[in-house]
């Protein structure tokens, strides 16, 4: 592999841990949002600090981690899709901020008020960011991000393939946070809690696979070059996608959320691998590949050494972290 | 290779524009200034003026937190630990403000300066990548001490506090890193107006950010230890003179004095580094408008219509401190072409009031820990100038964090007009958004709105456990009824 190709697939390795593990974070916010009043919602609230606390900043961490790699491997394309997708972009970060305040102020209000107040901005900033993310994406994949001068502001990310992207990305993300939700709640004994997420996270996984497959309608005329690419190369994981999908609704309906969770994982991991594999081997598409976007290669093996670095620092101390929180110490003690 | 030498910069300083007709023009509003500068301007100072306080307490509370938790470990030491375990809790909240301020840095380096990212983003990358692989290291091991409490063995739940304190060091530096790069480019040539021979690990590893980083470090330490120990001191003068109170006091109290001692010496060899690489800055940090041997050293003053006025000289010791020695210049500004000056009076009146505080600081806490040593400790009630005392460690909060402000806002405008000195004028690195006013003003909502929201929280917080609420419950319960006593201890 080239040191440029080896760069990309070590960012987008980092694409696929923010969609996964950023997603189901920010999936939490849908059932917050739809938990109902106060007295209802208590518990699922409750349960939603209690599986995503400890790891909301380690999650979130992944998206500075491609942010950095893509600016440093791949300045110039870098700049060119912030230069365009300036206000997506704003509107995700503004979605960040205020959930992660939110989050951390919700914790410890004093009153039910203030709790009441920053719960509704932690659960609608929650589905503001992916869906942004999500359009931004969709800018990309249908070509309307060039290398030089600025595309469209608006234009280039109100369109059905960004609208796509972005419905998908708080999709799956729901569903994830749903999967992972109903096994918590279900280990931690919370049986009653459990139910009413398991209809809901299938109510989600069925939406969002609706829109997947309307989707490509507009998907096959709006950006060709993707389409092409998901037919081919992208094919297997499209296929793969589809079935951990069905095959997750089937596990949610026969109660068997160990498993659940990790074809949800599958589900998720298909549609991403697939966009990439789509994607390549343009960086940003129809507008520059990722072999001439890279920028000095001096940098591009130093980076290389940063994420080895980083493989063996915080790979295990991930892993330390959510085998922790997984233990029946952390997750029935509650 | 090209490394920016004083020769470079006063290869570009030379002609001569005397007189006071040119400093008259010092201005920053040069013509033909993209439309996205000023405010990407205003927005980036706001922003990151708000995090660098929030991330002094990133890179200092653990280490804070570490000492008092092992006080309360070691020495069966109930009041440390509880003090350690509601530290804990206010910096979840810090915590989580300071990332996502920091993640609207990352943002905003590629939507506002397009130009300094997509030409130099291959140089200065390095350390931004190092930078987010302490990031991961601190968000983990704090999600794992935050939730650890009760549920781990507790020394080996202690030791979390660790690697958060030794990430913070690393992501400090690596930041300063690119600042120290911008202030003193290397690593990197220009050949036909093309970046090119790039040496990411020179531009990391830059001459200027060891000191810099270092002077960083310790600010960070002083602006949170005096922060918390001004709580405490809040808490003692309103007649709390218990145990607790002046141990909370006192280990935040004790990192910040270090701080104030340690940092003024810092200071000054950043300074000598200044005459070094920047004489465009360290001319406008003294207010030097022509060169003089030996050059004086000037309080106060500012410059109004080409001459200085309300300032004292102290003749000779300019040149002592600026550049050790009794008779080296401090290069005055009219070496420097107008284009190529900062704006003089924010720079100069940042700088002294910098040094101002942190030397008013450091005297005070000598004379704290001087006294006590005499045995005539200010934190007893019934010493003299006791409130006197706790009055000033009040106001030593405020202070230090003034000082941080103002010390980068001489090290910013100071650097003007350059981005990277010498090398790219912060004209060309900025886009061409207009809009971006749009951008400052939610920036300012936001940032009021998250500030009130800290206050709210962390007050109420200090409230709560003032009425003996140990546990802060969470405020839905005690929904559901059956589940509220370990509901409890989830929270802890
Ligand atoms: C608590 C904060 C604090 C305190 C008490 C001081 N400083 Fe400072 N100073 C900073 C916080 C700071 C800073 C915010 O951290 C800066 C901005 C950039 C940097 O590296 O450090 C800085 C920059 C800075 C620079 C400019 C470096 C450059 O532009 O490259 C100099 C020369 C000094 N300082 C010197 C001093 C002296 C002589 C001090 C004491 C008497 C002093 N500082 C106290
Ligand atoms: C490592 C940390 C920092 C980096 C990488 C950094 C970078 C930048 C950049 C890229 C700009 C815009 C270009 C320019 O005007 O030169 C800027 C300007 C500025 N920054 Fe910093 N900065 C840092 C820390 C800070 C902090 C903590 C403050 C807090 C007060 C600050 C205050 C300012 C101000 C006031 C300006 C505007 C200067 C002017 O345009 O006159 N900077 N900085
Ligand atoms: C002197 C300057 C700076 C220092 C000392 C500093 C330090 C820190 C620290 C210690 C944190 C972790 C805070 C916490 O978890 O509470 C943090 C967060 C962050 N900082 Fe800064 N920072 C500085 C300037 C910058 C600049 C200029 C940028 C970006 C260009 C930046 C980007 C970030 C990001 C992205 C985070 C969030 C990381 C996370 O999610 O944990 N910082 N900073």
């Amino acid at each position: 592999m080239s040191v440029e190709l080896a760069v990309a697939a070590a960012m987008f390795a980092g694409v696929i841990a923010y969609a996964l593990f950023g997603g189901a974070d920010f999936g939490t916010g849908f059932y917050d949002l739809t938990a109902g009043g106060t007295r209802r919602g208590a518990e699922l609230r409750t349960q939603v600090d209690h599986s995503i606390g400890p790891v909301w900043e380690a999650n979130h961490v992944w998206l500075i981690y491609v942010m950095v790699m893509w600016w440093t491997g791949f300045p110039q394309a870098f700049a060119a899709a912030m230069n365009t997708l300036i206000l997506p972009m704003l509107f995700a970060l503004l979605g960040i901020v205020l959930r992660g305040g939110a989050f951390a102020f919700r914790k410890y209000a004093a009153t039910l008020t203030q709790a009441r107040l920053f719960g509704a901005i932690f659960a609608t900033s929650s589905l503001i960011t992916p869906f942004f993310l999500g359009a931004a994406v969709g800018a990309i994949v249908s070509g309307r991000v060039p290398i030089e001068g600025r595309g469209e502001v608006w234009g280039s990310w109100l369109h059905s393939t960004s609208i796509l992207g972005g419905l998908l990305a708080v999709g799956t993300s729901s569903f994830l946070a749903g999967t992972f939700l109903v096994a918590d709640a279900t280990r931690a004994g919370h049986h009653d809690l459990g139910v009413a997420l398991r209809m809901r996270t299938i109510g989600v996984g069925i939406a969002t696979g609706s829109v997947a497959l309307l989707g490509l309608v507009p998907l096959r005329l709006d950006a060709p070059t993707l389409w092409d690419g998901l037919l081919g190369r992208a094919l297997p994981m499209v296929m793969l996608s589809a079935l951990a999908g069905v095959a997750t609704l089937a596990l949610l309906w026969t109660r068997r959320y160990r498993l659940a969770r990790i074809t949800a994982v599958l589900a998720v991991f298909g549609v991403v691998v697939g966009w990439g594999l789509a994607q390549y081997p343009w960086m940003l598409v129809d507008q520059i590949r990722v072999v001439d976007a890279a920028g000095a290669p001096a940098t591009l093996r130093a980076l290389l050494v940063a994420v080895a670095i980083a493989a063996v620092i915080v790979g295990p101390a991930l892993g330390y972290l959510y085998t922790l929180t997984q233990s029946p110490t952390w997750t029935d003690s509650y | 290779m090209f490394v920016p030498s004083v020769e470079s910069m006063l290869a570009f300083a030379a002609p001569q524009i005397g007189g006071s007709q040119a400093l008259t023009s010092l201005a920053l509003g040069l013509a033909n200034e993209p439309a996205g500068l000023l405010p990407a301007r205003e927005q980036m100072a706001l922003s990151l003026g708000w995090h660098i306080v929030l991330a002094c307490f990133g890179v200092a509370f653990p280490t804070m937190i570490l000492v008092m938790h092992w006080r309360g470990v070691r020495r069966q030491d109930r009041v440390a630990l509880v003090l350690a375990r509601r530290w804990a809790k206010v910096s979840a909240v810090l915590f989580a403000i300071g990332a996502v301020s920091g993640t609207v840095l990352s943002f905003e380096m590629g939507l506002l300066w397009p130009g300094l990212m997509g030409t130099f983003g291959d140089v200065l990358g390095l350390p931004f990548a190092f930078e987010g692989l302490s990031f991961f290291v601190e968000a983990i091991f704090l999600g794992i001490y935050l939730y650890g409490w009760d549920r781990m063995p507790p020394r080996l739940h202690m030791l979390m506090l660790i690697p958060m304190a030794v990430a913070g060091v690393v992501g400090t530096f690596c930041v300063l890193a690119v600042n120290a790069w911008m202030n003193a480019p290397t690593g990197f040539d220009i050949v036909d107006g093309e970046v090119v021979n790039v040496q990411p690990w020179v531009a990391f590893l830059n001459d200027q950010v060891w000191l810099q980083f270092a002077h960083m470090w310790v600010a960070a330490f002083m602006v949170a230890g005096f922060a918390i120990a001004s709580v405490y001191a809040v808490g003692i003068l309103r007649g709390r003179n218990d145990r607790h109170h002046r141990l909370g006091f006192t280990v935040p109290f004790a990192f910040a004095s270090v701080g104030a001692v340690a940092q003024p010496f810092i200071g000054h060899f950043l300074g000598l580094r200044v005459a070094a690489t920047q004489p465009a800055k360290l001319a406008a940090f003294e207010l030097a408008l022509e060169t003089e041997s030996p050059s004086p050293l000037r309080l106060g003053g500012i410059l109004i219509d080409g001459k200085v006025r309300f300032n004292i000289d102290i003749p000779g010791l300019g040149s002592l401190i600026a550049r050790n020695s009794l008779t080296a210049p401090v290069q005055g500004l009219d070496t420097i072409p107008a284009d190529q000056r900062p704006p003089v009076n924010i720079t100069h009146i940042a700088f002294q009031s910098m040094v101002a505080i942190g030397t008013i600081l450091m005297l005070a806490v000598l004379i704290y820990w001087i006294a006590r040593w005499r045995g005539h400790d200010l934190l007893e009630p019934q010493t003299r100038f006791h409130r006197w005392f706790l009055r000033g460690a009040v106001l030593a909060a405020p202070l230090a964090i003034a000082a941080l402000e103002l010390g980068w806002i001489a090290t910013e405008v100071g650097r003007q007009p350059w981005i990277v000195y010498g090398i790219m004028r912060t004209t060309e690195a900025a886009g061409e958004n207009s809009g971006l006013w749009w951008l400052y003003g939610t920036t300012v909502v936001v940032y009021t709105a998250l500030s009130w929201g800290a206050i709210s929280i962390l007050r109420s917080m200090a409230r709560r456990w003032r009425a003996g609420e140990e546990d802060l419950p969470s405020p839905y319960g005690p929904e559901p009824v059956e589940h509220a006593p370990e509901l409890a201890r989830d929270e802890c």
